[in-house]
């Protein structure tokens, strides 16, 4: 990995380095307290930089519990080539609970405009029951989303995965509450507190690879809602709509059918910080058709078990 | 660059929501999406102003009731910091989310209505401030558009909080006089004030010193996990991994591990990206010693010489946070300090504190949600404490119901014995 960091005389840490210790702190925590703990990871920067983090906080030992991939069956397949890869070089397991096997087994029904970011969560929670998880963290973090906002890092869930943003536990200093009951579980934020830029800084600095979506090309694109979607076998033109060639990248690499592109020339790190540091439009508003619903959609999806 | 955590509070309506959006916006952290929704809803509703407050009210009901129910965390930055503002309700039935945002705030920001002055809210949450020990409080005159920016009305404001503090243990505080809704004194320093030669609220908030608030005398090292890869490559590899919640660690110092008393040196300080000399609060690390003793989570390492309290005998001040169930007398809990956990009974409560008053109940016989109050403790298993205002880690812990697994209530330790 890279050289140590100096410790300066002052004994002042920065940004980066402060919010690393506590997520550090985080995910040991969970370790140590909950039996069988999970991440969600998709192939997107935020989990990809979680991974990073497990890492580092058991090294040298590996990182001491399995991830998962909630598939859509609707994923970039750079993003999916880029999953696979990064779980053999970390030697983790890897579990995937599929949407699209959950439609053919008749256990949830797909919509009828075919977007499946809903139906994402009862395959989550059977996943998560099944295997008996008691804790999953996430790469959720409070900058996203107003629901998101309000979480604790720790954040309890009944035998149904639901949230109740009323009657959360108060979380103190850092004496995070691990405790339930059988069927209960925790989701754990490691990356609360940090912001898209404080990911983007970070990916700087540790030098961590990311699918190329990430980064500026040009790809054929659907406008659509004011947002540009990659034509894809996941979303097709309507009529009437047409296609053009442009120069884009992703912010977030959700489900292909719901998540847009951004105009872009941002073809490295260093441009997409200057890009995300000036940009006047949020990560989810910018690529996210699913939480253009409703002004509460992330707190009703929430409240049924979602991130 | 580095981060300053701050806690709002204020009574319901003194504009804290307004306050939040206006140096979200003014620092241009408001994304021109959030806003473009803000507006339309306020169009909607046929307000007057567009409403800052929307940008932070997340939840449905606050939205529908117009309150602040829960802690919500924000997130800004400028050049020179970067802050994370816990932005807490100001209702008196949610205390315990001012608490809970409070417990990891450098600073206080404590809003008034410069019409009303200071009222019962105002004192309650400075008070909390200052139970909690945030180092720096921040009172927030606002509205002071209201008042036709009157310098008398700021002064008297200002000089009846001055005396209500001094019966508090205040370490710093500046009172700032603002207009949350015109953004005066907020971002910039306002001309219709003209008499204030102050500064900003962000320049105050960019420029306070809060690095020594840390205390980096006392070496404390609550072991959180135990490290043992068990591998070929690391085969004999035992580290123990923490966060230091006080001091400075170097390479060869001279180690206690408490309870038990054995001494060794530190022979590694490591991380995953190399061995490091020294070491200091927050970071975490791992760290290996000289000697193979019996280490395990929830125990302390700490130099020999300068050692927390060992203590099953804890006096604590107790803010109880469970609206089911009040706190009695002789029951027991689970109690959470540092990365130990114990079981723990309640053996007196010496007195529950109006917090208003500041007057001491001493026949007390219960503490109920969002009440405050000093207790002896007795623990299954000693707890490596420090005095809380010497050290917020090793000074604060939770209490957990055994039933319900809710947390219940904050505890800040007083003296130990």
């Amino acid at each position: 990995m890279n050289p140590p960091p100096p410790v300066a005389n002052d004994y002042q840490l920065s940004q980066l380095d402060a919010l690393e210790a506590e997520s550090i702190f985080i995910f040991r925590e969970v370790v140590a307290e909950l039996e069988k703990p999970v991440l969600l990871f998709s192939g997107g920067k935020d989990s990809i930089v979680m991974l990073r983090l497990a890492e580092k906080a058991f090294w040298p030992a590996r990182i001491p519990f399995p991830v998962m991939h909630v598939d859509t069956g609707h994923n970039f397949p750079e993003v999916l080539e880029f999953r696979d890869r990064r779980v053999r070089e970390l030697k983790v397991q890897l579990i995937v609970a599929s949407v699209q096997e959950a439609i053919d087994n008749g256990s949830v029904v797909e919509p009828p405009d075919g977007t499946r970011n809903r139906i994402q969560t009862p395959v989550l929670l059977d996943a998560l029951a099944k295997h008996r998880f008691t804790a999953v963290f996430g790469g959720a973090r409070r900058d996203e989303d107003k629901a998101r906002a309000k979480e604790r890092i720790f954040s309890f869930r009944d035998e149904f995965g639901q949230w109740d943003p009323k009657n959360q536990r108060p979380e103190l200093w850092n004496a995070y509450n691990g405790q339930i009951h059988v069927g209960e579980s925790i989701r754990v934020f490691p990356l609360s507190n940090w912001t898209e830029l404080d990911i983007w800084s970070y990916i700087a600095r540790e030098e961590i690879a990311l699918p190329a979506l990430y980064f500026a090309h040009d790809r054929e694109v659907v406008e659509r809602d004011g947002m540009l979607f990659g034509a894809n076998e996941f979303f097709r033109p309507r009529d009437g709509e047409a296609t053009s060639v442009q120069r884009v990248r992703y912010r977030t690499v959700g489900d292909a059918s719901l998540t847009a592109a951004v105009p872009s020339d941002a073809d490295t790190v260093e441009k997409v910080i200057e890009e995300v540091a000036t940009t006047r439009i949020t990560e989810r508003g910018a690529t996210r058709g699913d939480d253009k619903f409703s002004e509460a959609a992330m707190e009703d999806r929430k409240r049924e078990g979602y991130f | 660059m580095d981060i300053l955590r701050f806690a709002t509070a204020g009574s319901v309506d003194d504009g804290k929501s307004t306050l939040i959006g206006r140096l979200l916006y003014d620092t241009k952290t408001v994304f021109q999406d959030q806003m473009d929704s803000v507006e339309r809803t306020s169009r909607d509703r046929g307000e007057e102003h567009v409403n800052l407050a929307l940008l932070t009210d997340g939840l449905r009901a606050e939205r529908e009731q117009g309150i602040t129910i829960d802690v919500a965390y924000r997130y800004f930055s400028t050049p020179r910091r970067k802050f994370i503002i816990a932005d807490t309700p100001g209702h008196v039935q949610y205390t315990r989310n001012m608490v809970t945002g409070a417990s990891t705030a450098d600073l206080a920001l404590v809003l008034v209505d410069a019409r009303k002055g200071i009222v019962e809210q105002s004192r309650r949450h400075a008070f909390l401030a200052t139970l909690l020990q945030v180092p720096h409080i921040v009172l927030c005159v606002n509205k002071m558009d209201l008042v036709d920016y009157s310098e008398e009305v700021f002064d008297e404001i200002h000089a009846e909080f001055v005396s209500f503090a001094a019966k508090l243990r205040v370490p710093d505080l500046t009172v700032l006089p603002v207009s949350a809704l015109h953004g005066d004194n907020v971002v910039t320093r306002s001309a219709k004030m003209p008499w204030f030669d102050g500064p900003s609220l962000l320049h105050h908030l960019e420029t306070v010193h809060v690095a020594s608030d840390r205390n980096l005398i006392d070496v404390r090292f609550p072991v959180q996990y135990v490290i043992r890869p068990q591998s070929d490559d690391w085969h004999d590899y035992r580290g123990y991994a923490g966060q230091i919640a006080g001091g400075v660690l170097r390479r060869g110092d001279e180690v206690m591990a408490l309870p038990s008393g054995f001494t060794s040196r530190i022979k590694s300080i490591e991380t995953a990206d190399g061995e490091l000399e020294e070491a200091f609060a927050p970071m975490s690390v791992t760290v290996r010693l000289e000697d193979q003793i019996d280490i395990s989570r929830g125990d302390m390492l700490c130099r020999p010489t300068n050692r927390p309290v060992v203590a099953q005998d804890v006096d604590a001040m107790i803010c109880w946070m469970d609206e089911s169930a009040p706190l009695q007398v002789g029951r027991k809990y689970a109690i959470k300090h540092t990365t130990r956990s114990a079981r723990t009974i309640i053996r007196d409560l010496s007195y529950r504190l109006d917090v208003n008053t500041l007057h001491r109940d001493e026949d007390a016989q219960e503490l109920r949600l969002n009440e405050i109050g000093r207790v002896k403790l007795r623990t299954t298993a000693p707890l490596m404490c420090d005095e809380y205002s010497r050290n917020r880690t090793t000074g604060g812990f939770v209490l957990i119901d055994e039933g319900t697994h809710r947390t219940v209530a904050a505890g800040m330790i007083g003296e130990a014995s």
